[in-house]
């Protein structure tokens, strides 16, 4: 069983891959694989795609990596691989985002991505820091996960899913922000799971399990 | 409801916590691997290293630290001191920061924020701003551990910094550092008002309610503070618990 960390140069895998490694090793899920290439997406039998930054930037990168966007999508939709997308990694799941300029997404969960306004004024922009998690959906991914559990955000944008079932999860920030979405074979998280300590672990290790 | 941050400082140097951390748990009090995951275990919400030498000779040792901890601990790391280039935020970064903190580099040439936010992302750069009050509601930014006056005003400096791509402000009083006599309010509040992102207030906590107060009436984001923790004095717990109780939402878990 391999699971291969994407990195296409979009911040920093290193506590993404040292959480999947020791979650890895506690559930017997195998090898974690930090790679760009193409051929070892291919091979996975898991993904997870991380992302820092703008969404603009984050799908530039992807595509200066031949191939590695076809081999993606070719895990997310043929070969219907479980298939977590992190922070940008997950906005990138979306129909189209609008960081700056409006770029297309993978599609895969109906829905765009947009600058977060809190209704309240005082509040900042990034929502920055632990918030707790409103589970709405249940999912695999997310057993021993509920209602009031907190998780780590860093983030300016976030996903609104044309389809309210897609979304599993939300945090309160001055109105909803989007905190996991799921479709089949695909999950999302809008904060990090490798930050989030305990919460994010016990994602994680689910994740690692899931057999959708 | 998104909760204020309690981040414990630490300093180091040459690859051990200066004055160390006194937990009663701790085999030893200066390793910043073993305070790191101590704090991880208190509940502490982010961590912050402070490298208090930063000289070119030490910079391997502060990787080789950061690497250890960031697979110790599954908290947001911040590293600070001695960051001037793109290039020192890259290998931090690789080494397993989450963020990395510009500070007197950052006042010689605020462009360094925005090449690297356009390379990194806002999210993980942060300015670190000391400041000293200079006349009633008037404060200027100093640099180079606070020896060197610059004549910058902090406010000022704060919202360039943020215009140019710091995703947070790391706020210090020079006046209150040390002291135990609580956050510079005026200070943390003028500033947190007048930025669109988020301010970590630093510099005077000797009690909890110091904390309470710099958030209440100080409006920051998050507090961070070294000796009241170090010490022993309090817990990360007891901090919650008590700004918890002053209405403050906290992450209690």
């Amino acid at each position: 069983m391999r699971t291969v960390l994407v990195d296409y140069d979009s911040g920093n895998l290193h506590s993404a891959r040292k959480a999947f490694e020791r979650m890895a090793r506690e559930t017997d899920a195998g090898e974690i694989l930090v790679s760009s290439r193409p051929e070892d997406v291919v091979r996975a039998d898991r993904v997870v795609l991380p992302g820092d930054g703008a969404f603009p930037a984050c799908r530039r990168g992807l595509k200066g990596f031949d191939g590695l966007e076809g081999a993606l999508l070719e895990a997310i939709g043929p070969r219907a691989l479980p298939f977590l997308g992190i922070c940008v990694g997950m906005q990138m799941l979306a129909s189209k985002g609008r960081e700056y300029e409006e770029v297309a997404g993978f599609d895969v969960i109906p829905g765009t991505v947009k600058r977060i306004v809190p209704s309240d004024p005082a509040l900042k922009v990034p929502h920055m820091g632990w918030n707790d998690l409103v589970v709405t959906e249940a999912h695999p991914v997310l057993d021993g996960v509920a209602t009031g559990d907190h998780a780590y955000f860093v983030h300016s944008y976030q996903m609104s899913v044309d389809t309210p079932s897609d979304r599993l999860a939300h945090v309160e920030y001055g109105g909803d922000v989007t905190a996991i979405v799921a479709r089949g074979n695909v999950v999302g998280t809008q904060f990090h799971p490798e930050k989030s300590q305990r919460t994010g672990l016990r994602l994680i290790a689910n994740f690692l399990r899931w057999a959708p | 409801m998104l909760k204020t941050r309690i981040i414990p400082c630490l300093d180091v140097a040459d690859g051990r916590v200066v004055k160390g951390v006194n937990f009663v748990d701790l085999r030893d009090a200066g390793d910043p691997v073993e305070s790191a995951r101590a704090y991880d275990a208190a509940g502490a919400d982010e961590l912050c290293f402070l490298d208090i030498h930063a000289t070119h000779e030490n910079r391997g040792t502060m990787y080789d630290l950061v690497t250890r901890t960031a697979e110790a601990c599954f908290m947001p790391l911040t590293i600070g001191g001695g960051v001037r280039t793109v290039e020192n935020v890259r290998d931090l970064l690789l080494a397993g920061a989450d963020k990395v903190s510009f500070n007197s580099a950052a006042v010689a040439d605020p462009d360094v924020l925005a090449r690297a936010a356009d390379k990194f992302g806002s999210q993980c750069i942060v300015c670190a701003i000391d400041a000293r009050t200079v006349a009633p509601d008037k404060w200027e930014i100093f640099t180079h551990g606070g020896r060197r006056k610059t004549g910058i005003d902090a406010v000022a400096f704060a919202r360039l910094a943020a215009e140019r791509g710091a995703g947070e402000i790391l706020l210090t009083s020079m006046d209150r550092d040390g002291t135990k006599a609580g956050f510079n309010l005026p200070l943390t509040r003028a500033v947190a008002d007048a930025l669109p992102i988020p301010v970590i207030a630093s510099g005077g906590v000797g009690t909890l309610d110091h904390l309470v107060a710099g958030v209440t009436e100080g409006r920051a984001s998050a507090v961070l503070a070294a000796s009241i923790f170090h010490f022993g004095t309090h817990t990360i717990a007891e901090a919650k618990a008590h700004m918890a109780a002053a209405g403050i939402p906290m992450r209690m878990e």
